[in-house]
């Protein structure tokens, strides 16, 4: 039995898929898939619209080990409908998380979407508000559930309300976290709002360094497969409690970062009243330099 | 019905309810005599980091507090504010952490009560509205994930297309009667009828677990969704035992 | 979406031992291939759906080719196309093959 030794070939999380994260994540052979692609639970919904099928809808969900803990295991496929939530990718994510209470394991997930699918946005949006209450119980009953944040398409719309109930999250520069997204704030409010093809503007405002520096992410990592990997044994660690005090002071935590920021035009602004050295230099930083530069971030460490 | 008719064919008896712009809190008193928490977001407003960090400190108020009196979440929204300012400072954990706020209330034993008479859509929908451990509507709501023109704009379908198939099924346009048959509304209020009473039906309802899936396969507007989960837990628990035994 | 199947006879059998492999994802210019061994020892099946109409001679030059050149006998294929050029076609369904062949851990 050799299920301590992860798969050791390096590879770039973002460029990674679904399947590959999660071969890379666990413990080498660890991994069984529930409701797996042999049976094509695809969403009952695509063919109205005459659109391709994935077999797996697009999410990855099973067990495994982690540095030989058992643990829960959800990744979505980005790359399939920018990752997004449908009735059944939404149910599979649901049934995991509710197994998560139920049996009293940890649970990581692999976030990467854009949010609601919209040919089945009704579906999926009620998806997103089940899972949330499903991540919340699970937590209630002592379970942690952490985030992964690092795919192409990143943590959208819904999927960043989950994240945001997740009890530690980890998270790479390429990570984005965000409600709207770029083009749908200038769609919206027009380009001297925000400028979508400004990629300099999208990282450093909805970005992995800037969620890190201001507590909205926990653990930051190279775009790594074996980063994430690590990161996720540490945080399984800890035994995260949550419950009206954790809330309290996360009331606390947000009240005080509109206090602090709250007229910050922009991520360089805060950075600066963060106290950092440069922070104009920030986004140019490598990993080791960035963590080094942010010593005075703002943490949610028992305030998430 | 409007806001105040509302509250007033709420609690005929009496209500005690601060108006601060769009947003409303307060006691008010059931027909039984005791006290019901009331919160909310009205005029159509976009939900921002600055309100739902207010709404959310008036949820952690009452839970703090002794009591385990019910919450009334009063909602006529628009979606989340779409702007830099909100996603720069955060904006998914405010929304979140609002939702969690309303999420713990139940558990901790205050009966929560959604009742959406306006609009909702998007991300300030979960964060309220689906944020509560029931759901219910007056006949005017609106709520949508997304608008039909800008569903047309972004599946590059012709408006008159999405239309005609939203006929054939209710997963995806917007409107009250498509999210109470996929189960996201529990009941649809009769406005000619005095509403205390139909809130005090609602409030006899025992809190329980998360019934929305099965409610939408029961009103055919979600088939797979309760199916899917249940099947999880089921391989998930067989799993389980078999490496405990294995 | 248009659907097209195949039934083809191999000349060789499918190596190892796993049930199925999937590789690949569905996105425009992509594919996923999905392999079970479902089929008699002499025979592949191949089914697709692919969101490109009117290929048809396409596809069945790409699978013809592969059935001849590999060792697919035993397999039922499923692929949920996205509109994927013949090579990356090629190179999936290569791609399946070993996977289906590596020896489980």
């Amino acid at each position: 039995m050799t299920a301590l030794a992860a798969n050791d070939v390096s590879l770039s999380w973002y460029e990674a898929s679904a399947r590959q994260r999660i071969d890379a994540l666990v413990d080498a052979g660890s991994f069984a898939e529930f409701i797996g692609p042999e049976m094509r639970e695809i969403s009952p919904h695509l063919a109205i619209f005459d659109l391709p099928e994935q077999f797996d809808d697009g999410i990855v969900i099973g067990r495994g080990r982690l540095d030989g803990s058992p643990v829960l295991v959800a990744a979505q496929e980005g790359r399939f409908m920018g990752g997004a939530f449908g009735e059944v990718h939404g149910a599979k994510l649901t049934g995991i998380l509710r197994a998560a209470r139920a049996l009293k394991q940890d649970m990581v997930i692999l976030f990467d979407t854009g949010g609601v699918r919209l040919q089945e946005a009704n579906a999926g949006e009620l998806a997103i508000a089940e899972i949330m209450r499903a991540v919340v119980e699970a937590r209630r009953a002592g379970v942690n559930v952490v985030g992964l944040i690092g795919g192409r398409a990143g943590c959208y719309g819904g999927g960043s309300l989950i994240a945001g109930t997740c009890s530690r999250l980890i998270i790479s520069e390429q990570g984005r976290l965000s409600v709207s997204g770029p083009e749908v704030i200038e769609t919206n409010k027009g380009i001297e709002e925000f400028d979508s093809r400004d990629r300099a503007l999208v990282w450093r405002t909805m970005g992995g360094k800037h969620r890190y520096l201001f507590g909205g992410a926990d653990i930051f990592v190279d775009d790594e497969v074996l980063a994430f990997r690590q990161a996720a044994i540490d945080a399984l660690k800890v035994r995260r409690r949550w419950d009206p005090a954790v809330l309290k002071a996360e009331q606390k935590r947000l009240e005080r970062r509109l206090q602090r920021f709250g007229e910050a035009k922009d991520a360089v602004e805060i950075w600066q009243t963060l106290g950092l050295d440069a922070p104009t230099e920030i986004p140019a930083l490598p990993t080791d330099a960035f963590l080094r530069a942010a010593g005075k971030r703002e943490n949610a460490d028992d305030a998430r | 019905m409007t806001r105040d008719e509302i509250l007033a064919s709420l609690f005929p008896n009496s209500s005690e309810i601060d108006v601060t712009g769009a947003m409303i809190a307060g006691q008010a008193t059931l027909p039984d005599g005791k006290p019901i928490h009331v919160l909310g977001i009205t005029q159509g407003q976009n939900l921002g980091v600055d309100e739902a960090i207010v709404l959310a400190g008036h949820v952690i108020e009452i839970i703090k507090s002794e009591d385990t009196s019910p919450i009334l979440v009063l909602v006529d929204s628009a979606s989340q504010r779409m702007s830099r300012r909100d996603e720069l400072l955060g904006l998914s954990e405010y929304l979140s952490h609002l939702a969690k706020a309303l999420l713990l209330a139940e558990a901790e034993g205050h009966r929560t009560v959604g009742l959406l008479y306006g609009g909702s859509a998007a991300g300030a929908f979960i964060a309220t509205a689906l944020a509560t451990g029931t759901l219910v509507a007056l006949p005017d709501a609106h709520p949508a994930v997304m608008d039909l023109p800008s569903m047309a704009r972004v599946t590059k379908l012709p408006i008159e297309v999405l239309k005609a198939k939203a006929e054939a099924t209710p997963v995806f346009a917007p409107g009250l009667d498509n999210m109470v048959r996929t189960g996201g509304i529990h009941i649809v209020w009769d406005e000619t009828a005095p509403l205390a009473s139909q809130l005090a039906a609602v409030l006899a309802r025992p809190a329980g677990q998360d019934d929305r899936a099965r409610l939408g396969a029961e009103r055919g507007g979600r088939l797979k969704a309760a199916e899917i989960a249940d099947r999880v837990v089921a391989l998930a628990t067989a799993s389980h035992q078999g490496a405990q035994h294995g | 979406m248009e659907k097209l199947s195949f039934r083809l006879t191999a000349t060789r059998s499918a190596g190892g031992t796993r049930a199925q492999a999937i590789v690949g994802v569905v996105a425009s210019g992509n594919l996923e291939v999905l392999l079970e061994r479902a089929s008699p020892a002499d025979t592949c099946t191949i089914d697709i759906a692919t969101a490109a109409h009117g290929f048809g001679a396409v596809w069945d030059a790409v699978v013809r080719d592969f059935v001849a050149r590999r060792s697919a006998g035993g397999l039922r294929i499923s692929i949920n196309d996205g509109g994927a050029r013949p090579d990356t076609v090629a190179l999936r369904l290569a791609q399946g093959i070993r996977k289906i062949e590596e020896p489980e851990r």
